[in-house]
């Protein structure tokens, strides 16, 4: 069966025996940064297609179909229009944090990519409290886009700032539940562990109703969290213009852009992880000769596709609903979602407890 | 001067667009630009915004961006002309503007309208008050944040803009309006065409509810929010669907019958809630209306004439007419001083715009910013109509 771990293996044992140690882990890390920035690359031009084709097939129009085969190269193309832009700064700006905002945005993106599992074996950094790194890096961008909103002098820029900063650091509560009960089902925070326990199957069909709705829970929490509709206050087009990003253009915007789409990536992919067995094959029960077939199909296939599916969800939300007010944003995690979840936590505790589940 | 004082007053800092922190007022105040140039304003209007926090504290409207004196312009048009500048006011009614005109020069001259001409008109008239309906529909979902709903809106437009493009040879500003009736006959095609638009409206307005009425965070969104009483309504001269919104009745339609809206069944649709969802449901449910008067001319347009027969140069006699109809946005007046010369002496026109825009400051007191797009979306603000 095709595996990409042999892969990895070998390459491993080739550098092992070549080089010194040191050595040999200065190009492992080399390759594997070359690696991350050459997806993070291919997902934003992907992402970025992939959303204005799915809004292309909801508004009934066509989308991007011009540029190179079917419309593919049209990211490319805005890309290099983006590089090519003068990337301005405000007079009255505080010129270093503005410049420094993308970036911080951008690395606590790249950051939380380490300890996801792209396919069996295929992992940049299987840490032992992995989800808990995930949980505690993805808060960090809320600092890059706060700093934005000031920096930018511009109250448009600081309203939307200030309304990201108390939406993110709500529905991370949320979102931090929902993950919980799944740390609390698989008994492990490393994410190798917890995909391991879903070899007889997913965490979603095996939780009973509490696991469903945790999944729901953190889908919503994670839509707020990166900012998108029917949550995209922070940037509000009708109502604050872009909201934080008001005043970046060129290629800093473009990183803005980009690390949001990474978010939702990253988000979806844990989620696949958490509830959808990231890249575990879908098995069911004793159907010997169905899940025979389904380990057929790559591990890696299995984590996009499941992840691909999550982003597809995110981007129907997007182009479906209208979007909430500041106010009806915190009551309905405050009032709604954050005492939903910490009643499923217990649930679920219970579940875990007396082995209930599946 | 007005202006000057108000800018020089508030601090230098209302001039540069939502660009200066220094602008913070007493007491944690910020003051914040909304347009000229803004996604939700439609248009060229410009609210100074005072905020406690996300809280709008006062609205101060500055128009005069897009005003283009179109009433002395009229002073200088014949009878005949000027009727074409008035479909740059309201460019979304644009032929209800110039029915308007119409009205009042034939009243000034008292020419009697061809029956065909009449139903012709009242039914371009419905026809432009539903693709207004529409276009409001669609950015009224986009100013609270669903795009989606705007390409589903423009979808059914441009039907009646393919329509209106057969029969009057333009789409938007039709022009299509003479003393006396209209400039020519319908289309051949036009009859069926309306036809296949009814069967096709009838299909897909069950879907607006769907995606957009229903929706709870549209109606969380909406619901309470800007409420304009009754007796404001009728003391800011609120008309339209945010008077009947209010639960005022003022369907110059029904109150006013011209043309020969007195013969068709039709309801005037009044919701008494006051707040945004109550001006959204009336005219989602004015297009229903419409669409009832269209299905009931348009199997009935009479044979005959199409234009009275008027001389060359019109002259009215001496004296003031005024004259009334309903726009999509309310009740629009042309009021005409004549001197007995081929061009109007004086000419005021009572935009509905400018009057429900003046209650906007009212409504909002004490509302989210969030919330400004909602009332600004269902008080269908059109900028040109404003400032003419």
């Amino acid at each position: 069966m095709f595996s990409l771990e042999h892969i990895t293996n070998s390459i491993q044992q080739w550098l092992y025996s070549t080089f010194n140690p040191t050595m040999a882990l200065i190009l492992e890390c080399t390759i594997v940064m070359l690696l991350a920035i050459g997806l993070f690359a291919v997902l934003g031009l992907v992402l970025v297609l992939m959303e204005r084709k799915v809004a292309a097939r909801m508004q009934i129009r066509l989308g991007p179909n011009r540029v190179g085969p079917r419309g593919m190269l049209q990211t490319a193309a805005d890309t290099l229009k983006l590089m090519m832009k003068e990337g301005l700064t405000p007079n009255g700006a505080d010129k270093f944090l503005f410049n420094l905002a993308p970036f911080i945005v951008m690395i606590a993106a790249m950051l939380i990519l380490a300890p996801i599992a792209f396919a069996k074996g295929f992992q940049i950094w299987d840490i032992n409290i992995g989800v808990l790194y995930v949980s505690a890096v993805s808060s960090v961008s809320v600092i890059g886009i706060l700093m934005a909103g000031w920096a930018s002098n511009n109250k448009y820029s600081l309203l939307g700032a200030m309304r990201s900063g108390a939406q993110i650091v709500s529905y991370e509560l949320s979102a931090g539940l929902s993950i919980i009960s799944i740390v609390v089902l698989a008994g492990s925070l490393q994410i190798s562990d917890i995909i391991a326990s879903q070899q007889t199957g997913w965490w979603l069909f095996r939780g009973h109703i509490p696991a469903v709705i945790a999944f729901v829970i953190f889908i919503i929490a994670v839509t707020a969290e990166t900012n998108r509709a029917p949550f995209d206050l922070a940037e509000a087009e009708s109502e604050l213009t872009a909201g934080f990003h008001t005043e970046y253009s060129g290629m800093k915007f473009a990183l803005f852009f980009l690390a949001e789409y990474i978010n939702i990536f990253i988000v979806c992919a844990i989620g696949a992880t958490l509830f959808l067995g990231g890249w575990m094959p879908l098995h069911i029960g004793h159907w010997e000769g169905f899940n025979h077939i389904m380990d057929y199909i790559p591990s890696s296939v299995w984590f996009l596709g499941k992840t691909f599916f999550l982003i597809f969800l995110i981007m129907w939300f997007r182009w479906t609903f209208p979007r909430l007010r500041v106010d009806q944003l915190l009551s309905l995690e405050w009032k709604y979602l954050l005492p939903i979840s910490m009643f499923n936590l217990l649930l679920i505790t219970l579940i875990a407890i007396m082995g209930w589940h599946f | 001067m007005y202006r000057e004082t108000q800018i020089i007053n508030s601090g230098h800092t209302i001039l540069s667009a939502g660009g200066d922190l220094g602008g913070a007022a007493d007491g944690g105040e910020l003051v914040i630009n909304v347009g000229p140039q803004h996604p939700a304003t439609h248009g060229v209007l410009h609210l100074v915004i005072t905020l406690q926090g996300e809280t709008i504290q006062k609205i101060e409207p500055h128009l005069g961006y897009i005003h283009r004196s179109i009433e002395k312009m009229c002073e200088s048009l014949s009878y005949r002309q000027f009727i074409y500048v008035t479909s740059r006011m309201d460019y979304l009614s644009a032929h209800i503007n110039n029915h308007a005109c119409a009205l009042c020069v034939e009243k000034g001259l008292q020419l009697e309208i061809p029956p065909r001409a009449r139903v012709i008109r009242v039914l371009m008239d419905e026809l432009t008050r539903i693709a207004s309906h529409e276009l409001w529909w669609g950015a009224m979902a986009m100013d609270l944040g669903a795009f989606t709903p705007f390409f589903y809106a423009f979808r059914e437009r441009e039907t009646i803009n393919d329509i209106m493009e057969e029969t009057c040879g333009a789409r938007l500003t039709m022009n299509y309006m003479v003393p006396g009736g209209v400039m020519y006959d319908i289309h051949p095609n036009f009859q069926k065409r309306v036809k296949d638009f009814i069967q096709l409206f009838n299909n897909k307005i069950d879907e607006y509810d769907d995606l957009v009425t229903g929706n709870i965070i549209f109606q969380n969104r909406t619901k309470g929010v800007g409420v304009l009483t009754k007796e404001d309504a009728i003391s800011f001269g609120c008309t339209g669907p945010v008077g009947r919104g209010s639960g005022v009745p003022c369907d110059i339609r029904k109150l006013y019958p011209y043309e020969v809206y007195d013969k068709v069944s039709f309801d005037e649709i009044i919701e008494t809630g006051g707040d945004s969802y109550a001006r959204y449901l009336v005219r989602i449910k004015e297009m229903r209306q419409s669409i009832r008067i269209v299905e009931q001319l348009i199997d009935n347009i009479p044979d005959g004439e199409f234009q009275a027969k008027t001389k060359a140069v019109l002259k009215l006699p001496k004296g003031e007419f005024y004259s009334r109809v309903e726009t999509a946005r309310g009740e629009l007046g042309v009021y005409i001083v004549s001197e007995g010369g081929t061009t109007p002496y004086r000419i005021k026109f009572r935009s509905p715009g400018f009057s429900n825009l003046s209650a906007l400051d009212h409504i909002s007191r004490g509302s989210k910013i969030g919330d400004l797009m909602a009332i600004m979306g269902t008080l269908d603000l059109v900028i040109p109509d404003i400032d003419r």
